[in-house]
């Protein structure tokens, strides 16, 4: 364990700096996020995993010894579970946990105002437009820089609301009242694999208390950004709405693409008490050679509602089953979810209800679009359980393929136990209609236009759901992908 | 599916099927058969032994109840003199019997039929007679299911079985009966079926699988393998009507060539947990594959279903549609995959799976599945699962019938599009006869 900086040269390479950009959005063009800058780290826990990383990283961050017991458990946990190929793809098993670096950081104080943050940081989020869109819209902005947040700061007037948004580790230590309580319960360390793995290294990430009735007008952000090469991010995220309350959540995520692969793990845990809302947005855009393994899910009380909105672009391998447990009467769950795999990416996302409580009732739609050898998979659990009367779930997943290798798989799982309760899946994989193109040919329009058109028509109404600015992004970025896919 | 690494520790279970048990086995069989058929059943029980039991983690036995798979306490049964002549309430053009694995009767019905060169048999016959048919399709087919295990066993303990064979451009009006019989307690039988339709041949198979007495513990181990050739028309109905103590596999393969249509129903009613495994390769332009179930679970039953429907060539086209009445405390599972290869473009493949909630204490799980590799396709899945619709029961209470008439009749009702793909009238009533003769006891 050192605390140097040996390896990494502290001059900054030289880039062709294009103007940042106009555009609203970072991090949906690909292109966007692929540069790095190199950084003198001034925390390295080195490379590979043992006990003595687990408590460099408790050391570091200065944790209470409740917190070191729970990543040490965490680490146990985490040997004793085997990989989960008996399901998922092989492609798992390239994930060499030895050759990995746990955890990098510049400074364990995230900066308030983007002025303190250090030039070589603050020019990588400057190019990503993360500034200005916080003066834009966002009512609070924490940015990731590898292992910990560089800056984080929330509207005076949210805060004056008692909003709480702070990284995990801050949060932890100033607020263990609030956020022990529900702090890996939603998701238990031994709940697979790779929470297990979080729990044990995890760092940064956002902890979010909205108090009573309050409802935040503007979206929280966070950004995350991978910067070193065979580095492991695993931020936590913990987001608590009191009752009534309500806030939505955005996260979003670039890594300049690396020869070698990089490993990235968050769990997630959301929770709505009686009556609240909470949307939580995910436009993923890792680079091509990230393993993306994230654990999501909400435990909705009475009354409750939690959305998830997923939308995965970039990575090698994501595997994300965004879930919610409907634990209170008349809890609403739901999952909205684009995927979109190129040459070279697996796409294995899905959704999760489990149904706890009389009336509850959940919606998952699925929509994903294979190119060229790109396969999206979706994987699903609908869970009903004995005693329960009305509890309702739709499911519609509908996947498209452009080209004649791309490939798709559909592989739901429904429980249901009891006549009481309603439930239907409907799936269906197509190609886009031959008429539907010769059509807009005819009208004028490329081949390769009308195949945008007719790919951005099938997820028009999943994209109406996003924000406006990811919207456009998105149409924008299926128009690129879309080049040069067809003849 | 890529097929888990199982580690070495995993200890094989043969239950009463020991070494010894199969030594006795092939001590019993007549002599004469031929030696590859023998040698395959050797290796058939090695295959058997060294594998292990299903565990927890294997994704083709998930949600499957495991501590009911027992394997001990079975024996192979002694010979019967007598079984219960079951009348299943349709004209036949040649009827089987089999009983603890022997034949009991053979009766060719219409006597034009062997005139025509069709052969309807035990398989000891036609390994003797026609050693080549039976060698090119005998369990000729990949398990890839789940129950490799008990494929195996199947093949190693196989007894006898039917042979039918139907040459080419022969067309058999009145369908063929087959009717398999468990006596005793602790008999384990494993029947077999081998239909091979000739080229453009038309043939109707009724397979009925029961017990001589409702309570008693057996142990049936079955497989069918449908070859329908170019152009031929294959109808196969199975009824599954075990005892009601009895533990069931049942692995079926259907392999559908260029233009050939194959439709199998499967009714299943009997056992306390039976798995029934279903594969369909389409392996030529044109062929179509029509997967019907039904199943009536009631009282503790498990019912166990695994489908894989493969499209190996382009223009080929499967539609399956599995139905399932849950009543007391039964479970059911349905687990269907459709697998499109890279060069199958024009596929057309459909699967639904309908489970129909008549009890609190049900239990219902679906897991239905696509694996696409080609993009000019049409390949929809679907699944639901509820009780009755209060809006048709509100409408027929309405008409003045009342509310367990009406149950009763939407129930039925239920059923009746499945039935309704059936072509013969005759069959149909029947079927209905005896899925309400269980929904009433």
């Amino acid at each position: 364990m050192k605390k140097t900086s040996d390896l990494d040269s502290p001059a900054a390479v030289e880039l062709d700096e294009p103007v940042p950009t106009a555009n609203p959005v970072a991090g949906i063009d690909q292109t966007r996020g692929d540069f790095k800058y190199d950084v003198a780290y001034e925390f390295d826990a080195g490379t590979g995993l043992n006990e003595r990383t687990v408590d460099y990283i408790s050391s570091v961050k200065k944790e209470a010894a409740w917190i070191r017991d729970f990543r040490h458990h965490a680490l146990k946990v985490f040997r004793a579970k085997p990989m989960p190929t008996h399901w998922a793809t092989r492609d798992l098993e390239n994930i060499d946990f030895d050759k990995i670096r746990y955890y990098l950081a510049q400074g364990q104080k995230p900066k308030r105002t983007w002025e303190e943050v250090p030039d070589d940081i603050k020019k990588t989020f400057e190019r990503l437009g993360i500034p200005e869109q916080e003066r834009k819209y966002l009512a609070g902005v924490e940015a990731q820089f590898d292992s910990e947040a560089a800056y984080s700061n929330v509207k005076d007037i949210v805060a004056k609301q008692g909003v709480i948004f702070m990284n995990s580790t801050e949060a932890l230590r100033e607020h263990p009242d609030i956020f022990r309580k529900w702090f890996g319960k939603v998701i238990p360390t031994s709940d697979n694999k790779f929470s297990a793995l979080n729990s044990a290294v995890f760092s940064g990430g956002s902890f979010i208390y909205v108090p009573k009735g309050v409802k935040v007008a503007q979206p929280l952000q966070a950004y995350f950004r991978i910067n070193a090469e065979n580095f492991g991010q695993f931020e936590r995220t913990l987001i608590i709405a009191d009752e009534g309350a309500e806030v939505t959540y955005m996260e979003g995520c670039t890594a300049p693409k690396f020869s070698t692969s990089t490993l990235h793990s968050a769990v997630v845990e959301l929770v709505a008490l009686k009556g609240a809302k909470i949307q939580y947005i995910t436009v993923q855009n890792w680079a091509n050679n990230v393993f993306n393994l994230v654990t999501k899910r909400g435990l909705a009380h009475e009354e409750a509602e939690i959305k998830w909105i997923d939308c995965n672009i970039g990575s090698r391998l994501t595997m994300k089953y965004p879930g919610v447990v409907l634990k209170g009467r008349k809890a609403r769950g739901e999952v909205i979810s684009i995927a979109l795999a190129n040459d070279g990416q697996h796409q294995d996302t899905g959704a999760k209800m489990i149904h706890a409580a009389d009336e509850t009732s959940s919606n998952v739609v699925s929509k994903s679009i294979s190119v060229g050898q790109g396969r999206a998979t979706y994987r699903g659990q609908i869970h009903i359980p004995r005693r329960l009367k009305g509890c309702k779930n739709n499911t519609e997943c509908d996947a498209l393929l452009i080209n004649t290798n791309s490939r798709t798989d559909t592989y739901p799982a429904i429980t249901v136990r009891g006549d009481r309760n309603y439930v239907q899946h409907e799936a269906s994989v197509s190609k886009v209609n031959e008429e539907m193109i010769f059509y807009m040919q005819q009208r004028g329009l490329t081949e390769g236009q009308a195949m945008s058109l007719a790919v951005n028509g099938f997820i028009n109404d999943l994209a109406r759901q996003f924000p406006m600015e990811y919207s456009v992004e998105l149409k924008r970025l299926i128009d690129l992908e879309m080049e040069g896919s067809v003849g | 599916m890529s097929a888990s690494t199982l580690p070495s520790s995993r200890s094989a279970t043969a239950g009463a099927f020991t070494a010894e048990a199969f030594q006795a086995h092939l001590a019993s069989l007549p002599a004469g058969l031929p030696a590859w058929w023998i040698e395959r059943k050797r290796a058939a029980y090695e295959r058997f032994a060294s594998a292990p039991m299903p565990v927890r983690t294997d994704e083709a036995w998930r949600f499957s109840n495991l501590s009911g798979l027992t394997l001990d306490g079975f024996a192979p049964p002694p010979s019967v003199t007598a079984t219960p002549q079951a009348s299943i309430g349709i004209r036949k053009s040649a009827r089987l019997v089999f009983a603890n694995g022997r034949l009991f009767s053979r009766e060719i019905l219409d006597p034009h039929l062997e005139a025509r060169g069709v052969i309807v048999d035990t398989l000891q016959q036609a390994l003797l007679r026609h050693p080549e048919l039976v060698r090119e399709h005998l369990l000729a087919q990949p398990s890839r299911l789940g129950s490799a295990k008990f494929s195996a066993l199947h093949e190693a303990f196989l007894v006898d079985g039917a042979f039918i064979h139907v040459p080419r451009g022969v067309e058999v009006e009145l369908p063929i009966g087959i009717f398999t019989y468990a006596s005793g307690t602790g008999a384990a039988v494993f029947p077999h079926t081998l239909i091979v339709a000739g080229e453009n041949s038309r043939v109707t198979v009724v397979d009925y699988f029961g017990s001589t007495n409702e309570q008693e513990v057996q142990l049936a181990v079955g497989a069918n393998d449908l070859y329908a050739s170019h152009g031929a028309q294959l109808t196969y109905v199975g009824k599954q009507d075990w005892s009601h103590q009895a533990l069931s596999f049942q692995s079926n393969s259907t392999v559908v060539r260029r233009d050939a249509r194959v439709q199998s129903l499967n009714l299943h009613l009997g056992a306390r947990q039976a798995r029934h495994e279903s594969l369909s390769q389409l392996q030529a332009p044109g062929a179509f594959s029509e997967m019907l179930a039904l199943t009536v679970a009631h009282d503790d039953q498990e019912f166990d279903q695994r489908t894989l429907q493969i499209h190996q060539a382009p223009n080929t086209k499967s539609d399956l549609l599995y139905k399932n009445a849950l009543l007391e405390r039964s479970r059911t599972i349905f687990s269907g995959l459709i697998i499109v290869d890279p060069d199958a473009q024009k596929t057309d493949a459909y699967q639904s799976n309908r489970n129909l909630m008549l009890s609190d204490d049900a239990e219902a799980n679906s897991l239905p599945g696509l694996e696409i590799q080609a993009n000019d396709v049409r390949c929809t899945h679907g699944a639901t699962t509820s009780r009755i619709d209060p809006e048709q029961e509100f409408y027929l209470q309405s008409r003045g019938i009342d509310k367990s008439a009406a149950d009763e009749l939407l129930t039925f009702g239920f059923f009746e599009d499945v039935l309704n793909r059936l072509s013969s009238d005759e069959l149909h009533v029947a079927l209905r006869n005896l899925i309400q003769t269980k929904f009433k006891r």
